[in-house]
């Protein structure tokens, strides 16, 4: 990758015969070389990857196969630790970046991949991340067609953070806008929240919390697919990601300029991550997720859609959680299982645990 | 999920709101003002607001939202002295989140963090231990802080550290205790409680005993309570039963974990190590008599107040802040001069304002009245 490192695609790869970076591999000679080649032209091998040149080249025609709007994005992961019960950071750069342009309507198609490596990282730990993003890829039906390699002095960075960019294509009639939802639409989420959030703060190792969790990290383009067959006047979709579904139902009645109600007794939550909330004092609703959309459907659609997410892997336990409603524009509130009301409301920073 | 759901159960919450709206035509009457009920503790205001409960009580009743939040009593001039440790460059400051973002005059510690200072999370005081253990060429200072719901923990940490020989380890301890403060609430001026809601964990170690001057003295009813909203709900019923029955009794809702003599062990260990300080600062309510805890001579090595120069420096609230008025039930949180102004939990002036337990940060963010969701409008 970079420039330097695209490659015939009749070279013979390089080998890396150290155990872990050092900063001679991001010096641009021959280590440098080795080191792409072995761990990430090998995982990623595809027809785009392996040209020689300064950047990937795409025809125009074969891109409009697929619409009439390019969708762009990018997105960086400094996740720690780099892995984590249910995948890596490797696995989040390309699921993250590919659900960013799904949530658009687009068809994710290329990514780019840029690392950041700590030196002294081991180059296993970095085949390990390398394999779990060309899976990753694989199974959202993309290609990584370019990237770039940096390794910094230990300290300056955590060990690898990795950027990814994307571009898809919107076919054409999808227009989602999170300025659209009406009062009656429901809200509707493809499964079990917080998984992600809780898995990592328990992964951290420092909360002696041993929970049976696992990050929901997964490419939602299909699932999003489906979704938008089943029920093409769905208004919006977001990826629930930091901030949780809290963040998104408060973006959305603000944007909509609306009121949005949901419900307790109807918010999926496995009841490790419900316990591991209880035990920190911290409220499910604002953790992270990684392979969970909040859609925005017009209700006369809503149950096509909950049934096509339902029929896929990725929306088994999808659920409505609550409505729209003409009430004051940009309050989220919650009916609570126990018979009050409560507002949900933007988190300010971080959410800490409560000392008592 | 088993031992929470129970606690949270809607049937049962609706026959409790029934029952305590019964109640509500035979409470006596107050002249010129609603009846008043102080929930002490800030976990209780927190279920009170994440459950919406208030919405759930007869309008002659009103809930005055207590100085138990440990985390909002806390002094500017503390704060400022916990900086000051944090950023001499041997030290690791260790520190319960919530105590993160409390402002200082300077800074809070999460700046003081961006700035360059090593301050770390902890979840008790056994991990700053632990870090002791990891780092023998740092000093750990622990942030002391809570009532004596936390003080045990860290007296038993302090014990451990100095039976393993660990010296790079100490507290700067800010431990206060319940009970002067509800004296000094009671003594106070133009203060209308008619009955509290009595603290939870606390009473845990310390017992329901030390409340009863509260009945005899000062003829109010107590209810000690647990923390899930069917217990807040249950010790209000209780409260207003004493009230119309005419009783004033310490009650415990909460025998289920807190029994009546306390935890005997728990508090030795709270003995050995600390000892009661003069008065203590406690932002928004003032100097009070013998509401603080500091480290006894014995374990002054442990003490980061001897070990580093602290400033000490004693800061006073900003002048638009009623927190003290909040505090005592004189004022609603949304009557404040600069409730959801100059004073948001984004920017929090007020003491009340900076942790999620703190009356101020909950109407805010919970809005539970429609008189709170006015006043942010």
């Amino acid at each position: 990758m970079n420039g330097v490192a695209v490659h015939e695609a009749s070279r013979r790869l390089g080998t890396i015969h150290v155990p872990s970076v050092t900063l001679a591999h991001g010096g641009g000679g021959k280590a440098m070389r080795d080191l792409i080649d072995d761990v990430f032209v090998r995982a990623f091998a595809n027809d785009h990857l392996d040209v020689g040149s300064d950047q990937a080249r795409f025809d125009l025609a074969a891109l409009a196969q697929y619409g009439e709007r390019l969708a762009f994005t990018t997105d960086s992961y400094v996740v720690d630790p780099i892995v984590f019960p249910g995948g890596d950071i490797g696995m989040l750069a390309v699921c993250g970046t590919v659900n960013d342009l799904a949530v658009g309507g687009a068809t994710p198609l290329f990514l780019t991949c840029s690392v950041i490596i700590e030196e002294g990282l081991r180059v296993d730990t970095l085949r390990t991340i390398a394999t779990s993003m060309a899976v990753a890829a694989l199974r959202a039906g993309v290609c990584i067609v370019t990237g770039d390699t940096k390794v910094v002095e230990r300290g300056a960075c955590d060990k690898l953070f990795i950027n990814t960019a994307g571009i898809g294509v919107i076919p054409a009639g999808i227009a989602l806008d999170i300025g659209t939802v009406r009062p009656g639409d429901v809200l509707i989420v493809n499964g079990y929240l917080g998984d992600h959030g809780a898995t990592i703060l328990a992964a951290r190792g420092d909360l002696a919390i041993d929970a049976p969790i696992e990050s929901d990290c997964a490419p939602l383009g299909d699932l999003i697919a489906a979704l938008l067959r089943a029920a093409p006047r769905t208004r919006f979709i977001r990826d629930a990601t930091r901030g949780g579904v809290a963040s998104v139902l408060n973006e959305i009645a603000v944007a909509s300029g609306i009121a949005i109600e949901i419900d307790e007794s109807e918010t999926p939550l496995r009841a490790p991550v419900k316990g591991f909330c209880e035990i920190l004092g911290l409220d499910p609703l604002y953790l992270a997720n990684e392979g969970k959309i909040v859609a925005a459907v017009p209700p006369d659609q809503a149950d096509a859609a909950l049934d096509a997410l339902r029929a896929h892997p990725l929306g088994y336990d999808a659920c409505a959680i609550g409505r729209a409603w003409a009430g004051e524009a940009g309050r989220v509130t919650m009916r609570t299982t126990f018979g009050g009301t409560r507002i949900v409301d933007m988190l300010v920073g971080e959410q800490l645990p409560r000392i008592c | 999920m088993k031992y929470v759901d129970e606690f949270r159960d809607g049937e049962r919450a609706a026959i409790l709101e029934r029952e305590i709206r019964a109640l509500a035509p035979r409470l006596p009457r107050p002249p010129g003002r609603a009846l008043q009920i102080m929930e002490v503790c800030g976990g209780h205001t927190h279920a009170i607001f994440r459950y919406g409960i208030e919405a759930m009580l007869p309008p002659e009743l009103e809930l005055v939202h207590g100085p138990g939040c440990p985390v909002c009593v806390l002094p500017m001039g503390r704060i400022d002295d916990c900086v000051a440790i944090a950023e001499r460059p041997e030290v690791i400051f260790t520190t319960f989140g919530d105590a993160m973002r409390v402002p200082g005059s300077r800074k809070s510690l999460l700046q003081a963090k961006g700035d360059g200072a090593d301050v770390r999370m902890v979840y008790s005081p056994l991990d700053a231990l632990a870090l002791a253990r990891a780092n023998p060429e740092r000093e750990i200072v622990f942030f002391a802080l809570g009532f004596e719901t936390t003080t045990p923990s860290t007296a038993l940490t302090v014990l451990q550290a100095e039976a393993d020989g660990i010296a790079n380890f100490s507290l700067f301890c800010n431990h206060i205790t319940i009970v002067p403060t509800l004296r000094a609430i009671l003594e106070g001026g133009d203060v209308n409680i008619d009955g509290f809601i009595g603290p939870g964990h606390v009473s845990m170690v310390i017992g329901t005993t030390p409340y009863d001057f509260i009945a005899s003295a000062y003829r109010k009813p107590v209810v000690v309570a647990g923390f899930e909203p069917l217990d807040v709900l249950h010790s209000i019923y209780l409260l207003l039963r004493q009230l119309v029955e005419g009783r004033c009794e310490v009650e415990n809702q909460y025998a289920r974990v807190v029994p009546n003599a306390g935890n005997r062990t728990a508090m030795a260990a709270v003995e050995r190590v600390f000892e009661t300080r003069e008065f203590f600062e406690w932002r928004g309510l003032g100097s009070i008599d013998g509401s603080g805890l500091r480290m006894r001579d014995a374990y002054a090595a442990f003490d980061a107040e001897r070990k580093f120069a602290v400033p000490g420096l004693r800061v006073v609230d900003p002048a638009a802040c009623q927190c003290g008025e909040v505090l005592t039930g004189a004022i609603k949180p949304w009557q404040c001069g600069i409730f959801g102004t100059a004073c948001t939990p984004e920017a929090p002036l007020g003491a009340l304002m900076v942790s999620s337990e703190g009356a101020c940060a909950a109407y805010y963010r919970y809005g539970g009245v429609p008189a709170a969701a006015g006043a942010r409008g």
